[in-house]
């Protein structure tokens, strides 16, 4: 598992708003620092691996344990 | 010009259900890095007040999932549209799905540029007060003006 610069846990949120919580994020950290984000939206996995294609951050790692959903992505 | 893509919405309708689509699309086309803009006509218009007031209703929509059958002309009976709105508003904050307050704040924190009808302003006698600060007033070639070089255009 990739360490992690921010945490962001979007647990319970649906979607649009786990992407819009992670991009936010995103814009207040430095370019190759790493996002840990927890969410428990199922459309998630797909969105987050659209988001990484369309946005060019990087999507390292996107994992299940326990119905929770782990992403890391690397800024751009 | 810049190599952004660009989404062009047209906002029509203002109910509570209806209000999700433009919001959702457009505060997450910004978050994809997309240039976009809103234009607010008819009753889509309301979706720039301050103060949201939305209402949903079921009938003349027999899709909508409800908790018991209830005939129709049940539905037409005085409080139903205030019952039916109240119920999906609970339903919507127990799921974790955002207010259109707060998709529509997020969108203008994006830049989603909102650009509402001025001739349904004039024609609902609507004053510019009612509606929110940082968005314009235009017509139909304002519109255009954007649509035209945009990828996506959407009419919701």
């Amino acid at each position: 598992m990739p360490n992690h610069d921010q945490e962001l846990d979007a647990s319970g949120l649906n979607c649009p708003l786990p992407i819009l919580r992670a991009k936010k994020t995103l814009n207040g950290m430095e370019s190759g620092q790493i996002l840990r984000i927890i969410a428990t939206d199922p459309g998630s996995i797909k969105d987050f691996d659209a988001f990484a294609k369309q946005t060019g951050n990087d999507l390292l790692e996107s994992s299940e344990e326990g119905g929770k959903y782990i992403f890391f992505l690397k800024k751009k | 010009m810049s190599d952004e893509k660009k989404l062009a919405i047209i906002a029509t309708k203002g109910t509570l259900d209806w209000a999700y689509p433009p919001f959702i699309l457009a505060s997450t086309a910004a978050a994809l890095g997309y240039d976009t803009q809103i234009f607010f006509t008819f009753y889509g218009l309301v979706l720039l007040k301050k103060k949201l007031n939305l209402k949903m209703t079921s009938l003349g929509n027999p899709a909508m999932p409800m908790p018991m059958p209830v005939p129709v002309f049940m539905q037409a009976m005085p409080g139903m549209q205030a019952m039916i709105t109240s119920m999906m508003k609970k339903t919507m904050k127990k799921k974790g799905v955002a207010s259109v307050e707060e998709l529509r704040d997020l969108s203008l924190e994006a830049e989603v540029k909102m650009v509402a009808c001025q001739m349904t302003v004039d024609l609902f006698d609507f004053k510019h007060s009612d509606f929110i600060d940082g968005i314009e007033y235009g017509g139909a070639a304002t519109f255009f003006e954007f649509a035209g070089n945009s990828d996506i255009t959407l009419y919701i």
